[in-house]
């Protein structure tokens, strides 16, 4: 058997393994029947509060994707919908910061002065954990919606600017002047030697900037709150609903996997061999 | 025989213009801490004739890549200017396309695209079928149709990418070709089958060339004229040998012309001797001095002696007496000849 069957063969015997030992070891409910007098006051609900067993999860998996978008009022909607705000969220902060990091890191790239400029910026700025804006950005913009795009924006911009800037910088000297040989102007420059030779590059730092993006809107999310995954989660916290958190974290991982997946497709399409 | 080639060389000379003139270049690198500049090379001053194959040879060191990227514009030259068609250049053109050593060819565009890259720029006017049909022409020049042009640089071999790269600066149809050290990354197999590719390709235009090169026979199969450069620093463009050999040439032929082995010999012993003994231009006012033309192919070989120790005693302007060392390359020439028939009958 090749290496291709194999591995995901052994996914998959892991993951039943874990499921398996996860929910052995998860204690049963007893039936009401046999509960004493006090528990059955009680609700049982010394049993209840557990780590619920992957069948549970899988149950609650398929009632919740089944109906995905149903909306009934402002604490209960279906995970399709917070996923489609916290996606909403995260594209709109993120094309913004592209929007920004990418001309800017062009000429960083290409202008040592600029580079030498905004370098000191830069390194200052890039480690603020996003969420230390939080408050100084509900202050300013006074919505909590943008406030949430504006984390998003200030943590993905960092990652695109830097690879922009590097991968423009380091484009080769000799491809260079195979444009400066046919008389390219420097935006034509720029749009059919600088852009194609950075771009693997550049999308590298555009994967890590979405993967960022997507960390952070749940921890931005369970600040702001109202809509969202991140809010999702927490407010099933507060509903102690164990079962949801578990779906909802697993439908987190799942998104920001496509998420990555979407990039690496695009990343291989820029991709050349030297 | 003598004098037919002298007559070929007489009507070549009144037949073709200069293209390109490159009077008293020069290049000074500054060096750290104020001390005096670096001087590369000084007061280098020749003249290319349209439609002419020149090869410049000389040490590593010697500013041959200098020069090569002052006339392809990417370098500009401390004092001195190029003037090509009675201008003097300035930066980059597509009048003077160049092949890069390390090919140069963007990796991410397949070799058709890398051609028609150039095409574009050359002609921007042309229709997208006109600019198509024009590089396929001249990737199927250099042997690269029937779906080789659709491949990528790196799906190519060294010698298919060096191809591509000289279709490349074929088809933009600069006024002046500059090849720098083309085949130097290749084995010598694929150079030479490239060699011949060149030349036939070279011969169906009318393509002014100058190439650098580090191998000796190369430039005797493709040049016109080689130019010879003493060491660096300060080195200098001493002399300009006539190779006259008659063309078409082909490699297994022109090793038995007459001529091939004077113009060898000269060129290696300027390269093994003469190279590193000539007096450098800090000792001589070499400005306005054009490197002096020496046709070793159209000497006798009782002549050669002679008239190396000659060439050797004007380049150095009398300053310094014949090196010794020239005779004795200059016996080698024929004998070694007779001694290798020798042993064969």
């Amino acid at each position: 058997m090749t290496t291709k069957l194999k591995a995901p063969l052994l996914s998959l015997i892991l993951l039943f393994t874990i499921l398996g030992i996860w929910e052995v070891s998860t204690p049963t409910v007893t039936s009401a029947e046999n509960m004493t007098e006090y528990e059955l006051l009680m609700g049982g609900a010394a049993d209840e509060a557990r780590v619920p067993p992957p069948s549970a999860i899988a149950v609650k998996a398929f009632e919740e994707l089944s109906d995905p978008f149903y909306d009934n009022g402002p604490n209960d909607k279906g995970i399709g919908i917070q996923i489609a705000y916290s996606l909403y969220r995260v594209l709109a902060g993120y094309l913004l910061a592209a929007l920004i990091a990418l001309p800017v890191g062009f000429l960083i790239g290409m202008s040592p002065l600029a580079y030498k400029t905004l370098d000191p910026f830069i390194q200052v700025l890039r480690p603020i954990s996003p969420l230390a804006w939080m408050p100084l950005a509900l202050f300013i913009i006074q919505d909590s919606e943008y406030s949430a795009i504006f984390v998003i924006f200030i943590c993905s911009i960092w990652p695109m600017l830097i690879n922009t800037a590097f991968g423009v910088a380091n484009v080769r000297k000799d491809w260079i002047n195979v444009a400066l040989t046919h008389e390219l102007g420097s935006l034509r420059t720029a749009a059919s030697v600088i852009l194609p030779a950075a771009a693997p590059t550049i999308l590298t730092g555009m994967r890590i900037s979405i993967g960022i993006a997507w960390l952070v809107i749940v921890a931005a999310e369970m600040l702001v709150g109202g809509t969202g995954i991140g809010y999702y989660v927490w407010n099933e916290w507060n509903n102690l609903d164990l079962t949801s958190v578990i779906f909802s974290i697993l439908v987190i991982g799942v998104v920001g996997m496509l998420l990555d997946a979407m990039f690496a497709r695009v990343q291989s399409a820029v991709q050349y061999q030297e | 025989m003598t004098s037919i080639k002298v007559t070929k060389q007489d009507s070549s000379e009144s037949a073709h213009s200069s293209l390109l003139k490159i009077q008293n270049l020069t290049r000074r690198y500054p060096s750290p801490d104020g001390a005096e500049p670096l001087t590369v090379f000084e007061n280098a001053s020749f003249d290319i004739k349209r439609g002419e194959f020149v090869c410049i040879i000389g040490h590593s060191g010697c500013g041959k890549s200098t020069i090569m990227n002052v006339l392809a514009g990417l370098d500009t030259a401390t004092s001195g200017v190029v003037i090509m068609d009675g201008q003097e250049i300035a930066g980059p053109s597509l009048d003077r396309g160049v092949v890069f050593q390390n090919y140069s060819l963007l990796p991410w565009m397949s070799a058709l695209n890398n051609v028609m890259f150039g095409v574009r720029a050359r002609f921007p006017k042309w229709s997208r079928q006109q600019v198509r049909d024009h590089s396929y022409k001249h990737l199927e020049m250099v042997g690269l149709g029937d779906g080789a042009e659709q491949r990528k640089p790196s799906q190519l071999s060294g010698g298919m990418r060096q191809r591509v790269s000289i279709a490349r600066a074929f088809a933009i149809q600069p006024k002046l070709l500059l090849l720098d050290e083309p085949f130097g990354a290749l084995d010598a197999l694929t150079r030479g089958t490239i060699q011949d590719e060149l030349i036939r390709v070279w011969s169906d235009t009318d393509q002014t060339v100058f190439m650098i090169t580090h191998d000796v026979d190369e430039a005797i199969l493709l040049a016109d004229r080689v130019l010879l450069m003493s060491n660096g620093p300060y080195a200098r463009v001493a002399e300009s040998v006539v190779i006259d050999i008659p063309r078409p040439r082909r490699r297994a032929d022109i090793v038995h012309m007459d001529a091939y082995y004077p113009i060898r010999n000269h060129l290696v012993d300027f390269l093994t001797t003469r190279s590193r003994l000539l007096p450098d231009s800090s000792d001589t006012d070499t400005r306005n001095q054009q490197p002096l033309t020496v046709c070793p192919g159209l000497l006798k070989k009782t002549d050669t002696l002679k008239v190396l120790a000659d060439t050797t005693a004007l380049g150095t302007q009398g300053s310094i007496p014949a090196k010794p060392s020239v005779s004795p390359s200059v016996d080698i020439q024929k004998p070694s000849l007779t001694v290798l028939t020798g042993t064969q009958s």
